[in-house]
């Protein structure tokens, strides 16, 4: 590409507190590019980008838009400069319209008055423009889902004209139809001319949708390059420093199976209806299906935080009626959430009193408690300056290492994991499956819901999919995406995967097939 | 009630307003006494005015996602810089008012300031400004002062038919509201800063000029009350602000008109209908001679009551939410692009 | 977030802290409170030299233990992410019944505290239950309990409390332990405080308190780890109606019966906890440091009645001090940028 580049970033070097966190960074995007920006949490990214968006100033180092040395103070600054950002957890008001939204700050006006028409046609032309039609410009933001949200944060980038679109963790939150569906905006947009950095930690997008690279390891620049020329595991050998070799741990064999630990029977409640479900002692059941399919309502049922109004729960061979998480624990459930942030975790408090809040709540184990917990700390290699360190300070794995170490510490005999490694970098996600692993096979019963494809296919010993509330299928595991996805989306071919647009030369774009996040050649 | 939806738009606060008449129609009717009459309705309407202005302020300053605890005593003082002004001359009207306003705004101003630059938490600013303001009057007031010009003692007591000429003063201040917060991008910009002020902050807005607006705003209103209960009452008072209770009240008043707590959400329209809820029923509980101590006591129970419904909704609402099949991402066009 | 959140880098394994690390540590969170109080109380001493004299010093105590025990009731509520305004209109409710259960049975002091600490622990229970089954917001219920109390109080009396209450009954607010060696007297009201400061302490530490502290900071975490969250926010309710009962015991033992004992107090027992640096919105925050911002309070008072300042006067400098020891702990809580 012989186009002078629309962004340049020079030598930005940032620190807060003393602590470096970005060093002499370069990087270059031109029009019409999908750019990834891969790295392993802490290493930069974020950092980089906000540089970028104007929400940090760099210590050192310069930003050129279209050639031209610019300083931004403020994102909104940025923002006039053509560049725009939509961050992981989006910047939307939940009780004001789409339009609103949009326009928030920048209100077309006639007569000193809102000018509501205009506003809405502008928003209504955007969406149209990116083929959305599930919503209109008069939508409430807080109804809708969270892919519906990511395009209303698309269309303000949209309508701000910027040229430069920062997209931090886009599919991080979506399900694969609904990420499938924003890696095709993403190439409409850079189809359009815009160009695109996309920060991601998943290997088949990055490699689906960018054009080139770039890899940051420890606040360092590590190399720049063409997505054609490279393969997931090297980029991630990149990122990580080492190679990392078959990131799932095996799957257990039939001999190894124990009893059946939870048994549910037509369960059924308002979002589920004719629940058939067994898992035995050191088996890992995975639940898949497609956003909405009823995933979470199925674990949190079981577990009695929505519970069952019909059929039956049986745990270890007993009936139980578990009508709320206080039973489910006392039943020898453990339930790790979604959303450790919402749900997980008391941010402001200690490493030590999240992971006692189990025990606190059900009174268990009034002795032993402090070496419990730094016995937990151990096993699970938690990571964090002290045990009385405010939890939120920690890293996404390591925070989810202390949801973990709370539900171990009330020793269940089920484990229900939602999204166990949303939001962890690579290093930690191995980490974190090789935990679950070695529960199942310390004679834990493990359910595990994921959208994530490979780690459904390669952490599971049997997959059950779920579509409308109700159980599709089950699946042995190590089954392929396609038919995963056949059962999660009934007969609908439009769910089919995408191939990317552009030839790559010999190299075919490998497929987000299992374990193409590390691991095989193609 | 669970099934039945009202038109988006319409705050349930109106049907509230129409059960509580209706209510009170039948009840003060079996006690022996009439309710729709002229006098009635003039009381009813009289009473809603003071509390209704202040109210209509104490939204703004809950819809931006602060908090006024000072009006209560801005009220009183209000009164009586507004009477002494006026000094009985017709001539020192205007001035008077024009004073009063301002001082609202510069009580306002520093709300808002201490609020958004000293970043205090907006009941804790609001109060120790309520204290200034106790102290002041204490030291220089300790009875009734000053006198309003005949223009406008007549104010307060003009009626055309049934209608207190004051309504209007009410009326107008809800409509002036309402229309900014509805039509002016100052307005939109209430609602944003409210709902989400860091989103706010980062989409360009200056977020600590919406939320100091906000204070002058109902700082104003407030002066405003006080001005009208001068006229009411002939002179200024030192407690006219806390007998009436108007912080607490106001604020009470707003939630019930639908309003949230912590901001970004609800509408002037609601704070009117919930000042007429309450004055229907203070008139109610007069007619049927409920004794007045007891009244308070009513009153209470009826804000806690209302409130605990409008929750009680909202989780209904919720949980027919989350039961809706999952939004598809395709579907039929619904807005035709331009 | 959108906004800036430093991400500490992790090194290497888990370190326990010594204790003189988790002390300091603790201090600088809350010291704040703490030093403005040995200020105050250092000032005062130089405008009365008596004051560092124990009796002095009791009197002193004496007067500001009603509004301690009360700011130590509402910190649990504050700290659960809530509000209980209505524990000043629940003061003036025990005043006034234990006056009239005293009226009936002159030496039936003991019934009469039961029966006051049996209403604090009922309204507290009312508010408890209405905001977490009713969910209404506890803003509004405790202002609607506020109401309904200070209406039932003035109808039960006619506006006018009668009666009065006691020696006997009063000596839990007025009198003490005679003949201490070198303090004279100790007065009840410091014993009841300094043991009610040191059950907070216990019960902050226990598992009950932990769980509080949990749901103040998130609740549905803290629900889906097995909490019952309504039954310890409840609690925390009962803890601040029984608090204003016993404050309202000492104060009425102080000052005598009244209708508007309670005045303000809801006002004053939250300043003090703010003032403690317990933040509104519940999570944060020490019950020690509540109850050194409600003394805080107290000696501000003192101080400027030392200095000579009418006391309408010292209302707008409460105001004016309160509003600064506010922003300047939120100065310190400032995110860096």
């Amino acid at each position: 590409m012989t186009e002078a580049p629309l962004l340049e970033m020079r030598g930005i070097t940032k620190a807060f507190l003393g602590s470096v966190v970005l060093s002499e960074v370069d990087l270059t995007c031109v029009a019409g590019e999908v750019h990834a920006v891969v790295g392993e949490n802490g290493a930069g990214k974020s950092t980089l980008m906000k540089v970028l968006a104007g929400a940090y100033q760099p210590d050192a180092g310069e930003v050129l838009v279209e050639g031209e040395a610019r300083s931004f103070h403020h994102p909104v600054q940025a923002q006039a400069a053509g560049v725009a950002i939509i961050y992981q957890e989006f910047n939307l008001l939940p009780e004001r319209s789409v339009a609103e939204n949009v326009f928030v700050g920048r209100e077309p006006a006639r007569l000193g008055l809102v000018d509501r028409r205009r506003m809405e046609a502008d928003t209504a032309r955007l969406l149209a423009e990116l083929g959305e039609r599930s919503f209109s410009p008069r939508s409430r933001v807080g109804d809708l889902s969270v892919a519906q949200q990511q395009v209303v944060e698309v269309v303000k980038a949209r309508s701000l004209d910027a040229r430069i679109l920062v997209m931090d963790e886009p599919t991080a939150s979506l399900a694969d139809e609904e990420a499938s569906a924003l890696l095709d905006l993403v190439r409409r947009l850079r189809d359009g001319g815009m160009a695109v950095l996309y920060i991601s930690h998943r290997m088949p997008e990055v490699f689906a949708v960018a054009d080139r690279v770039t890899v940051l390891k420890d606040g360092r620049l590590v190399e720049t390059l063409a997505v054609a020329d490279t393969t997931p595991s090297q980029l991630v050998a990149k990122m990580v420093g080492r190679e990392l070799d078959g990131y799932v741990p095996p799957r257990a064999t039939d001999t190894e199976l124990g009893d059946v630990r939870l048994a549910v029977r037509g369960g059924g409640n308002r979002a589920l209806d004719g629940i058939d479900l067994e898992v035995r002692a050191g088996e890992i059941v995975g639940i898949g299906g497609l956003q909405g399919a009823g995933r979470t309502e199925l674990a949190r049922a079981v577990f009695g935080a929505d519970p069952f109004t019909r059929g039956t729960v049986e745990i270890d061979g007993i009936e139980r009626r578990l009508g709320s998480p206080r039973d489910g624990i006392s039943a020898g459930l453990g339930f790790i959430t979604e959303d450790r942030k919402e749900e997980g975790l008391a941010l402001s408090q200690s490493v030590r009193d999240n992971a006692l809040l189990g025990l606190r709540s059900t009174r268990r184990r009034h002795n032993g408690r402090d070496a419990l917990v730094e016995e937990l700390a151990t096993s699970t290699e938690l990571r964090a300056k002290s045990l009385d360190q405010e939890v939120r300070f920690l890293s996404g794995g390591n925070q989810q290492k202390v949801v973990l170490a709370k539900w171990l510490a009330l020793d269940p005999g089920v484990l229900l994991f939602d999204e166990p490694t949303r939001g962890i970098d690579v290093g930690a996600k191995a980490a974190i499956h090789d935990l679950m692993r070695g529960l199942a096979r310390s004679g834990k019963a493990v359910v595990m819901v994921s959208s994530e494809l490979p780690e459904l296919i390669g952490m599971s010993d049997r997959i059950v999919v779920m579509r409308e509330g109700r159980v599709a299928g089950e699946l042995p595991g190590g089954a392929t995406e396609q038919e995963v996805i056949a059962l999660a989306a009934g007969s609908d071919p439009v769910l089919a995967h995408d191939e990317p647009a552009r030839e790559r030369g010999a190299q075919p774009a490998p497929r987000s097939g299992a374990g193409s996040e590390v691991g095989d050649e193609t | 009630m669970k099934r039945f939806k009202l038109p988006v738009n319409v705050l349930p606060i109106w049907p509230a307003l129409g059960i509580v008449l209706a209510v009170g129609w039948i009840t003060v009717t079996i006690d022996g006494g009439s309710f729709f009459t002229s006098s009635n309705m003039t009381n009813i309407l009289q009473r809603s005015v003071a509390l209704g202005i202040v109210a209509v302020g104490q939204t703004v300053a809950i819809l931006v996602g602060s908090l006024d605890l000072s009006v209560a005593y801005l009220i009183s003082l209000s009164s009586l810089v507004a009477a002494e002004t006026m000094d009985g001359k017709e001539s020192m009207l205007v001035p008077a008012i024009a004073l009063t306003l301002a001082l609202g705004a510069g009580v306002g101003l520093v709300n808002g300031l201490v609020v958004t630059k000293l970043r205090v938490n907006a009941f804790i600013a609001t109060l120790g400004m309520a204290l200034v303001l106790k102290g002041y009057l204490a030291d220089n007031y300790s009875r009734p002062s000053g006198e309003v010009s005949e223009t406008w003692k007549s104010f307060g007591y003009t009626r055309m038919g049934p209608v207190p000429v004051s309504i209007f003063l009410f009326v107008g201040v809800a409509l002036v509201v309402g229309f900014v917060l509805r039509r002016t991008r100052w307005g939109y910009h209430v609602y944003a800063v409210g709902g989400d002020e860091p989103v706010s902050a980062l989409s360009g807005l200056r977020t600590h000029r919406v939320v100091i607006g906000a204070h002058v705003l109902c700082s104003v209103a407030a002066a405003l009350t006080g001005l009208f209960l001068a006229s009411r009452l002939g002179s200024g008072t030192p407690r006219v602000g806390t007998d009436g209770g108007y912080d607490l009240e106001s604020i009470a008043a707003v939630v019930l008109g639908g309003t949230a707590l912590v901001g970004g959400k609800g509408r002037v329209n609601g704070t009117v209908a919930a000042v007429l809820v309450l004055a229907v029923l203070d008139n109610v509980f007069n007619q049927l001679e409920v004794d007045p101590f007891l009244k308070q006591a009513l009153r209470g129970v009826v804000i806690i009551a209302a409130v605990a419904l409008y929750a009680r909704r909202r989780l209904v609402a919720r949980e027919e939410e989350t039961s809706a099949p999952p939004v598809e991402t395709t579907g039929p066009t619904e807005v035709v692009p331009a | 977030m959108s906004t800036a959140t430093v991400e500490v880098p992790e090194a290497g394994a888990v370190a326990a802290p010594s204790a003189a690390q988790r002390v300091s540590a603790a201090l600088g969170r809350s010291a704040p409170v703490f030093a403005v109080l040995a200020l105050l109380l250092v000032w005062i001493s130089i405008e009365n030299p008596n004051f560092t004299d124990p009796p002095v010093f009791l009197a002193f105590l004496k007067r500001a233990a009603p509004l301690a025990v009360l700011a130590a009731g509402q910190y649990f509520v504050i700290v659960a992410g809530e509000f209980d305004l209505s524990v000043g209109s629940l003061v003036t409710v025990t005043v006034v019944v234990a006056a009239e259960v005293l009226a009936d049975h002159p030496d039936g002091v003991i019934r009469a505290m039961a029966t006051v600490v049996a209403l604090g622990a009922v309204v507290g229970l009312a508010n408890g239950l209405i905001t977490t089954r009713l969910r209404v917001p506890s803003f509004i219920t405790t202002l609607g309990m506020l109401l309904i109390l200070e209406g039932a109080v003035d109808y039960w009396t006619d506006g006018a409390p009668k009666g009065s209450l006691s020696e006997d009954f009063r000596t839990l607010g007025r009198g003490g332990i005679d003949d201490v060696p070198w303090l004279e007297q100790l007065p009840w009201s410091v014993v009841v405080l300094v043991a009610v400061a040191v059950g907070a302490v216990l019960l902050m530490r226990s598992d009950f308190g932990k769980r509080l502290i949990a749901v103040g900071d998130n609740d549905r975490a803290a629900g889906l780890s097995g909490v019952n969250v309504p039954r310890t926010r409840t609690i925390a309710f009962v803890v601040s109606g029984l608090a204003a009962a016993l404050a309202g015991i000492l104060l009425g033992g102080f000052a005598g019966v009244s209708a508007q004992v309670g005045d303000g107090l809801e006002f004053e027992a939250i300043t003090a906890v703010v003032l403690g640096g317990v933040v509104l919105g519940g999570g944060r925050g020490s019950v020690v440091a509540a109850v050194a911002g409600a003394l805080t309070l107290e000696a501000l008072f003192t101080l400027l009645n030392l200095l000579g300042l009418s006391a309408a006067l010292q209302d707008a400098v409460e105001g004016l001090i309160i509003v600064a020891a506010v922003a300047f702990a939120a100065f310190r809580l400032r995110p860096d940028r």
